[in-house]
């Protein structure tokens, strides 16, 4: 629980494993937001994160903060869409909760940093839990985080449980009909669908406890 | 999907070098961050009006930029909203110095960009007044869902709110003129073909060869509801039916229609339509004052039409006839 979480390497691992994932799983994104969007999201996000690559990661941060404020810059400049000033709110809020913290994060400074994150993309974004967004993937994330840290857990089945209740909170995503952004246009039909920011957001969640925590590893 | 283009990732900035070569009378660009502003911008002491969002809606915004217009344009990526970067930069670039106003067509992600964008601007001392379009009247349950999109209307409101600019109105007073164009401005669309985006190389949607989508977004989302195919009239009749009821529009009012293609459309058959609009105005006692038919606010190549009705004062006949020379608008010059 004291040991170091997430210092500069792991961030990077982090951003760099999320960057791949994204860019895998673009097509799926994208036909996920065809479904009850504007059929980009996956695009979008693949470009952000190359210029995530090419901008944040190709610099070097000797902190969490000064990567994690790089990335949010990244993907200001290059998103678009409610994606771009959702994501890089998320970063920056991240990057300004770990200022100072040059010496790596504990497991609960980076939920309290995610944390931060988090009721930024809410702040920006005004939405509530189970409008169909971003939030009803990382709001059940929080949770999990929240009981693990609680119950004194390990690293990696604390961010493994966080990841995975991402994912169900994705995938219950389903069932709702969506109250804001594009999706909500459609009423009644957004039903049935998935939404594609909850996916990008578990997968945000899958790639941290992967960088931290390779599965088979520890 | 058939597409006139070389790379995929070329488009945006490609298309606006074509629009520089075309005009280089009326406009300027810059590339990375992409925007297109009026020439010899900025224009001291006078208000500038800035409006942007996805690319694929052509002409607007870029088409809709130079004298009695928009100052300044930002393109984002096909149906992607511009970055707050590049509106930033676009807002500095035109400010002269009596302020900048946002033309927002309400979209999360537009709405969220130039959010940021105007807090960027406003830290460096240039007054913003932005202003969200939201005029669809296809989309019904406000309370549940993003708002109404904004659609035709912000044509209109570029036009008649860049006159108020050119003429030398104050920032709120500009800002005033997007509002009530905005407050009397209402529209509806359908659609009769999917758009494809460059970058997805496949159609958004499928639409069978019998069917229409009522109530369609500018993006290719789909729209209120599908039903099987109609003649022009009855489609016509349909979308005025929810526009003139939503105002509502009563006999006697002054009114502008706008008969706007989707961008796979051919004039003929927006023709056909507008001449159904005046016959419909006038058995419901609305006077046709001024009307607009043309792709003005485009999906792409889809197939469609949509309808706007603006109720019509002294105040806005006399800024809508003012002068106005842009690629895509121009008389009175």
């Amino acid at each position: 629980m004291g040991g170091v979480t997430l210092d500069a390497a792991t961030a990077r691992r982090w951003l760099e494993l999320l960057g791949d994932e994204l860019s895998a799983r673009a097509e799926e994104l994208t036909r996920l937001d065809a479904a009850i969007g504007d059929a980009d999201h996956g695009t979008n996000m693949a470009r952000g994160f190359r210029a995530v690559r090419e901008k944040a990661l190709a610099q070097d941060h000797p902190d969490v903060s000064g990567l994690l404020k790089a990335t949010g810059m990244a993907l200001i400049g290059t998103v678009g869409g409610a994606a771009g000033p959702l994501y890089g709110t998320l970063f920056l809020r991240m990057s300004q909760a770990t200022a100072g913290r040059d010496g790596g994060l504990a497991l609960a400074d980076v939920r309290d940093a995610l944390r931060a994150g988090v009721q930024g993309v809410a702040d920006r974004g005004k939405a509530q839990p189970g409008d169909k967004t971003m939030l009803d993937a990382l709001l059940p994330a929080m949770e999990a985080l929240d009981a693990a840290v609680e119950a004194g857990a390990a690293t990696d089945g604390a961010l493994r449980d966080a990841a995975d209740a991402a994912q169900r909170g994705a995938e219950a995503t389903v069932p709702l009909r969506a109250r804001k952004g594009r999706a909500s246009y459609l009423g009644e039909r957004s039903i049935g669908h998935q939404d594609p920011g909850a996916t990008s957001s578990a997968i945000l969640l899958r790639s941290l406890a992967e960088a931290i925590a390779p599965e088979g590893g520890d | 999907m058939k597409k006139l283009i070389n790379q995929v990732d070329d488009v945006v900035a490609e298309a606006l070098r074509g629009m520089a070569a075309a005009h280089p009378d009326l406009i300027e660009i810059n590339l990375g961050p992409d925007y297109v502003v009026r020439r010899g911008a900025p224009a001291p002491g006078r208000v500038a009006l800035v409006s942007g969002g996805g690319s694929g809606h052509e002409p607007m915004h870029g088409g809709f930029v130079g004298l009695g217009m928009l100052a300044g344009a930002c393109p984002g990526a096909v149906f992607t909203s511009p970055t707050p970067d590049q509106i930033y930069d676009c807002t500095k670039r035109v400010s002269g110095g009596a302020g900048v106003v946002h033309i927002v067509k309400n979209y999360t992600g537009d709405v969220l960009n130039f959010e940021m964008a105007a807090e960027l601007a406003q830290a460096d001392g240039i007054e913003v007044q932005a202003v969200v379009i939201d005029d669809d009247v296809a989309v019904q349950d406000s309370l549940y869902t993003a708002g109404r999109r904004g659609v035709g209307t912000t044509v209109l409101a570029e036009k008649i709110a860049g006159a108020r600019a050119e003429e030398g109105g104050t920032l709120s007073e500009v800002a005033d003129a997007v509002r009530k164009v905005n407050e009397n401005g209402r529209s509806m669309g359908m659609a009769l073909t999917s758009c494809t985006v460059p970058a997805a190389g496949k159609p958004t949607f499928e639409l069978g060869d019998d069917e229409m989508e009522i109530g369609i977004g500018i993006h290719g989302e789909p729209g209120r509801e599908r039903m099987a195919l109609e003649p022009a009239d009855r489609i016509v009749d349909r979308l005025l039916d929810a526009v003139l009821g939503d105002l509502p529009f009563s006999g006697g009012d002054r009114v502008l229609a706008f008969v706007n293609g989707m961008g796979g459309t051919p004039l003929i058959e927006l023709y056909i339509a507008m001449r159904r609009v005046a016959e419909v105005l006038s058995e419901r006692g609305l006077r046709l004052e001024r009307s607009l038919v043309g792709s003005y606010i485009t999906s792409l190549e889809m197939a469609g039409l949509s309808i706007t009705m603006l109720r019509l004062d002294d105040e806005l006949l006399r800024l809508w006839d003012a002068p106005v020379h842009t690629a895509a608008l121009r008389w009175g010059v």
